[in-house]
Formats: C-alpha cells, sequence, structure tokens
C-alpha cells in the first residue's frame, strides 16, 4: 500500500511557518508514488505557491479562518482529512499542532503519536519515534491501523527539503457547518517589544538556567558574558520568575539563535529549550547532572558547578 | 468562575530513569513522582482567578505514589475541593485519564479546566485537549495570561497564547473551555510545610472509583530507549581551574 501524506500547514500574519516546510519535505520522502497533499486553513491560496513540495493543496477559506482560531481550524482540518482520507496526517507539535492534531485524533478516529522526531515508514505501517521525559528517554511507536497522525517537534527535519519553485493545484474544501457560531474569536496578534539587547545578534551567548538558583546570581553569569565579548540569554524558568526581559529566553515560545559561541549554565536542555539553539556552532555545556539530555547534544560538557566554575572562567578571560 | 484542575505526577526527571526488561515502558519500581511542574502553574492561575474573582478551585488527581501530598498542597494553598481518583493503571494512556476526568466532570458545577501545558511522559497529546474533544467545549494551549472581561459573573475570558518568536494570539472565549497553562501570571505560591500538616489534620481528601475505561490508542510501543551515552558532548575533567583552562583554550581557538 502507497502513502497518502497530508501536511498541515502553519501560517501567521500571511508567513508559513517552518515547521511546514520540514513536513513537507519529510513528507515528500515519505509519500513515494502516493502522493503529498497539504491542509491550508485559512490564508490567501496565494500560500500555494509557497507550498510547491506537495502535490494538492487542500484549501478551506472562511472569514472564521483567516488567523489560526482552535476551534474553527480543527473542524476545518476534520473535513480535510475526511475528505482526503491520508494515510498518514503529519502536524507540527507546536502551539498550533498541539489544539489540532488531538482533535483531528477525536473527529477522524485517528491514532495520535506525539513530540515526534523521526518517522519511517516500515511494511505500510508507520513507525514515529517520539522524544520523552524531557529528552532523557525515546519511545518508537507502531501506528496499528492503516491511518494515523503523528505530531512532529520543530527542528526535527531540514527546512530546505520542504521548499519548492513549483505550483501545486489548489482543491477548495467546503468549510464545515457552524464555523460562525463558535465559542472563541481571535482578537488579534501580540508582537514582543524590543529590548535592550537583540540575542539573535551576537556572536557570543551566555544562557542562563534554573541552575542558577536565584536572581541575585545572575551577576554572576553577566561578568562571564562581558568577559567573553557576549551577552546573557535564558531558558524559560528564568523569564518566568522574571529574573531577565522575555526578549533573552531562547526556544520554542523564545526566540531562534544561531550564535558562533553558546556557553550554557545549568539548563537542563529539553526540547523546548534546543528547540532554539541546536545550531549553535560551538556549545558548551555546564552541568552537574551527568544524565541531563544536554551533554547528548552539546560538543563540551562538564559537570563541575556553576558556582566552582565560572568565577574561575571570568578570571581567566579577563 | 468555578474552576477544575486537573494534576499530573510525573517521574522526577532530576533522576536516572531506566528501562524495564522488556524495553517498552520505564521501570517503574522504583521511580519517584513529582507535580508536573506546569500543574503548578494551573494551580497558581486557578487560585489567582478565584481570588479575583470568586468562584472554587476544585483540583484532581489520580492516585499514584505522592498524590495525596500533592492534593494536601492544593488544599494548603487555597484550593476548596481535592479528589483523588483511585482505579486508573499507572501505565494508562492519557486518553483514558481523560476519559475518568470527563466522568468525575459530571458530578462537578464547573465553568473552566486548566490543566498544566504537557507532561514529559506520555506520546498522545494533550490531556486537556483530550478532555475538550470528549466534552465538546473548545482547548486553547500554551496559555500564558487568562482575564476574565466583565467581571464577576462573567462567562468571558481573555486569553493568550503563545507562538514562536514572543509572539502571542489573543482570543475571546465565551462558556465553557479546557486551558492549557504554560504560566501562571506570577510563579506557583509556596505552602509551607507546616500549613501542610496542618491540612493533613484537619481536612480529608474526597475520593472517586473510576469507572472502567476501555481505551485503545490504536498505537504499540514497540522499543523505549534512552540515548546512547558517549555520542554527545565530550566530557571536560579534572579541577575548576582545570576546566576553565580547557574551556578558555576551546573558546580561543573558535574565536581564532
Ligand atoms: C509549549 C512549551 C514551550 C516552551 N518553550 C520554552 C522556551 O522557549 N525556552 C525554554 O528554555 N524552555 C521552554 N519550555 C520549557 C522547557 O520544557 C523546560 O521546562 C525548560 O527549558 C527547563 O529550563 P532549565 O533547563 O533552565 O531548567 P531545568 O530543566 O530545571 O534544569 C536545570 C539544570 O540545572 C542543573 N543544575 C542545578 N544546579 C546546578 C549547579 N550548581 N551547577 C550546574 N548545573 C546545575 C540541573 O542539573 C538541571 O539539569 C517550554 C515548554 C513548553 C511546554
Ligand atoms: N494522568 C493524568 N492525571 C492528571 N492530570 C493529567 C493527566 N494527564 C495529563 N494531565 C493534565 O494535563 C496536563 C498536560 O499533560 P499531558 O496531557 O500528559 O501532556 C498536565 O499538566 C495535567 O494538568
Amino acid at each position: 500500500m502507497s502513502s497518502n501524506i497530508l501536511v498541515v500547514a502553519e501560517h501567521v500574519n500571511g508567513t508559513i511557518d517552518d515547521i511546514t516546510f520540514e513536513l513537507l519535505g519529510k513528507g515528500r520522502e515519505l509519500a513515494d508514488d502516493g502522493g503529498l497533499a497539504v491542509a491550508l486553513l485559512g490564508g490567501g491560496s496565494d500560500l500555494a505557491g509557497q507550498l510547491g513540495k506537495a502535490d494538492r493543496v487542500l484549501h478551506v477559506d472562511h472569514p472564521a479562518l483567516a488567523d489560526f482560531n482552535p476551534q474553527t481550524c480543527a473542524a476545518a482540518l476534520g473535513a480535510v482529512i475526511e475528505q482526503a482520507r491520508p494515510t498518514l496526517v503529519l502536524v507540527g507539535n507546536t502551539s498550533v499542532g498541539m489544539d489540532l492534531a488531538v482533535a483531528a485524533a477525536v473527529q477522524n478516529k485517528l491514532p495520535l503519536v506525539a513530540y515526534a522526531t523521526d518517522i519511517v515508514i516500515e511494511n505500510g505501517k508507520t513507525v514515529a519515534t517520539s522524544q520523552l521525559y524531557g529528552g532523557k528517554v525515546y519511545a518508537e511507536s507502531v501506528i496499528d491501523k492503516d491511518a494515523g497522525i503523528v505530531s512532529v517537534l520543530a527542528g526535527s527535519f531540514p527546512t530546505d527539503a520542504g521548499r519548492s519553485d513549483g505550483t501545486p493545484e489548489v482543491v477548495a474544501v467546503t468549510a464545515p457547518d457552524g464555523l460562525d457560531g463558535g465559542t472563541v474569536t481571535f482578537k488579534g496578534l501580540i508582537k514582543p517589544e524590543g529590548g535592550d539587547v537583540d540575542i539573535t545578534q551576537h556572536e557570543v551567548l551566555v544562557a542562563v538556567g534554573r541552575g542558577i538558583q536565584n536572581k541575585d546570581n545572575i551577576p554572576l553569569t553577566e561578568e562571564l558574558a562581558t568577559a567573553l565579548g557576549g551577552v546573557v540569554c535564558s531558558s524559560r524558568p528564568i523569564v518566568d520568575n522574571k529574573w531577565l526581559p522575555k526578549t533573552r529566553q531562547v526556544g520554542k515560545s523564545g526566540l531562534k539563535v544561531k550564535p558562533k559561541i553558546y556557553v550554557m549554565l545549568g539548563i537542563s536542555g529539553a526540547p523546548e529549550h534546543m528547540e532554539g539553539m541546536k545550531d549553535a556552532e560551538l556549545i558548551i555545556a555546564v552541568n552537574t547532572d551527568e544524565t541531563a539530555p544536554i551533554f547528548e547534544h552539546a560538543h563540551y560538557g562538564t559537570t563541575e558547578d556553576i558556582f566552582d566554575l565560572v568565577p574561575a572562567l571570568t578570571e581567566r578571560l579577563q | 468562575m468555578n474552576i477544575v484542575v486537573p494534576i499530573k505526577l510525573v517521574p522526577d526527571l532530576t533522576e536516572e530513569l531506566e528501562i524495564n526488561d522488556d524495553g517498552t515502558d520505564l521501570e517503574r519500581d522504583f521511580l519517584s513522582y513529582r507535580i508536573n511542574e506546569f500543574c503548578d502553574h494551573a494551580i497558581e492561575e486557578a487560585l489567582q482567578l478565584k481570588e479575583a474573582h470568586g468562584g472554587t478551585v476544585t483540583v484532581l488527581a489520580l492516585e499514584r505514589d505522592e498524590t495525596d501530598k500533592a492534593l494536601y498542597t492544593a488544599l494548603a494553598k487555597g484550593a476548596d475541593r481535592a479528589i483523588k481518583i483511585t482505579g486508573v493503571d499507572e501505565a494508562a494512556p492519557t486518553q483514558a485519564a481523560a476519559k475518568v476526568f470527563c466522568q468525575a466532570l459530571d458530578g462537578i458545577d464547573y465553568d473552566l479546566v486548566l490543566t498544566g501545558v504537557q507532561a514529559a511522559d506520555d506520546r498522545d497529546g494533550q490531556l486537556g485537549a483530550w478532555m475538550s474533544s470528549m466534552l465538546d467545549i473548545p482547548h486553547i494551549s500554551v496559555v500564558s495570561s487568562i482575564e476574565a472581561t466583565s467581571g464577576g459573573g462573567s462567562d468571558k475570558l481573555l486569553v493568550r497564547k503563545e507562538y514562536a518568536g514572543g509572539v502571542m494570539a489573543s482570543f475571546e472565549v465565551s462558556g465553557k473551555g479546557v486551558l492549557g497553562v504554560q504560566a501562571a501570571r506570577q510563579m506557583p505560591r509556596y505552602a509551607p510545610v507546616s500549613r501542610v500538616r496542618q491540612i493533613m489534620k484537619e481536612a480529608e481528601l474526597e475520593e472517586i472509583e473510576a469507572d472502567d475505561v476501555d481505551v485503545s490508542t490504536g498505537t504499540t510501543v514497540r522499543r523505549m530507549f534512552t540515548p546512547e551515552k558517549g555520542e554527545g558532548a565530550e566530557m571536560l575533567d579534572g579541577s575548576a581551574e582545570e576546566i576553565a583552562d580547557r574551556i578558555v583554550a576551546i573558546i580561543k581557538e573558535k574565536k581564532g
């Protein structure tokens, strides 16, 4: 049986998100001769011009889909799946995908595997590898049925393989009834405020995580950053604690950075953090837990305590 | 506003996780469990909403090691009810848990369900999303701000959902909903041990026995594994001074 794959496109403000290109590239590889379609929920059909890797774009157009809305988009995706009957639906394990994947699993009665970082098809069955327990464990799941949904962690596949100049056929899918009568209304997008420092523009970043323990220890890391000619950025909990501004957050819901040097102090290496920095050229991780997932990804690592190592480092660099 | 918060006990990620002999699950015998950190945020946000607008907070949990402590802690922080649900297997999939919680909701007058945004220990998506589909009410995940828009009795909420790059979307929700809380408006409050002890003496947890739920996920774990050791970072050993020397040399070389 050949695979017939449906990729769920994500777009914000008229721009197709990178995750869509990741999924299209992987989808093309898995589709063999079975066909690759994209579900485009809302957005103009002109977005199809960016989705040339697919054979067909299944477009649902309706005012209630203009911007992502978890309720209306879930209903529209259900209609697309119903019509396309794919053997595999690929959706991002993103903020948007987290609202859509389970809804589609329930509506279209399809099995779901989430947090995937890899997918293969063996003898017609989809096998997905999920990254669990903050990156400490992987699980390979077989989808027992002929069709299913896999939600994929961003950064798992290259985006280049999903881009193409080709123009796919656009097929209009009728919007399901009831999109206007929903209980969730999109009100607007809120852009982040610019900060004092743009961490995406720096070649050297010192990244601080929960291992720093409290706000009073942040200056210690700032001194190191200054000695290195760089700036401080952080994992999410540091920002949630309001120890550093949101503009310093690296990761899934923060910024993507690609510095030359990324020194990590007390960060475990959760997938949501890795998503923002795994392309850094040189990653050096300081973490007292020798089983911390970060040691799988870093180039160099040490289990030395931050509070012993950082002063010694700063002193040598000043 | 009456809010229900299902909380989850998850394996402590700071400990070493071992795979069982079958190679299909964790070796669960010696695992220590703790509350999923995002559930703490969900409890905090629920308490904040209650403090601002009135109503109640009911915390639900499946029985595990540490469930009693987590539920008593929630009461100590200000939750009104804490319900322990017994009879659900530790390895039960999220959708089975979702069914059980939906059954429990039958007897509870609620306006809003707040869950943690995600837990690191399951493969089948978010519990909140499963519950919302089963209850036929909307679900919004990755929420970091919830405001009731027109006073106490209001059933309208203004909700902010986070996307990548610090961008957020705002939605108005009228009627019931399930929200996956990424971060509460302030860091979760702390319940002093003495207060938790006192609550344990004064209050009793409510208990519900789960009905049998028959759930087939349609997927099978064929292999669970930990990443190969030694494939990743080159580890630097020695004294802090020696390691600092090495790191400085590595950085100097990179900077050129
Ligand atoms: C939808 C979603 C989006 C998210 N977006 C982001 C995001 O954009 N960015 C992000 O970072 N996270 C994000 N997260 C959170 C992510 O899942 C992790 O919770 C977070 O990255 C953990 O941060 P951390 O590594 O600093 O803390 P922890 O995981 O608590 O790790 C702290 C580490 O410090 C080490 N340590 C402790 N003391 C010392 C010491 N003295 N010396 C050296 N090491 C020490 C510990 O061994 C531990 O490994 C998101 C989560 C979700 C669900
Ligand atoms: N078995 C469970 N028991 C209680 N709450 C759960 C359970 N599974 C998930 N949750 C809730 O759903 C959130 C997200 O977890 P998950 O759905 O496992 O990603 C958790 O933070 C809890 O609030």
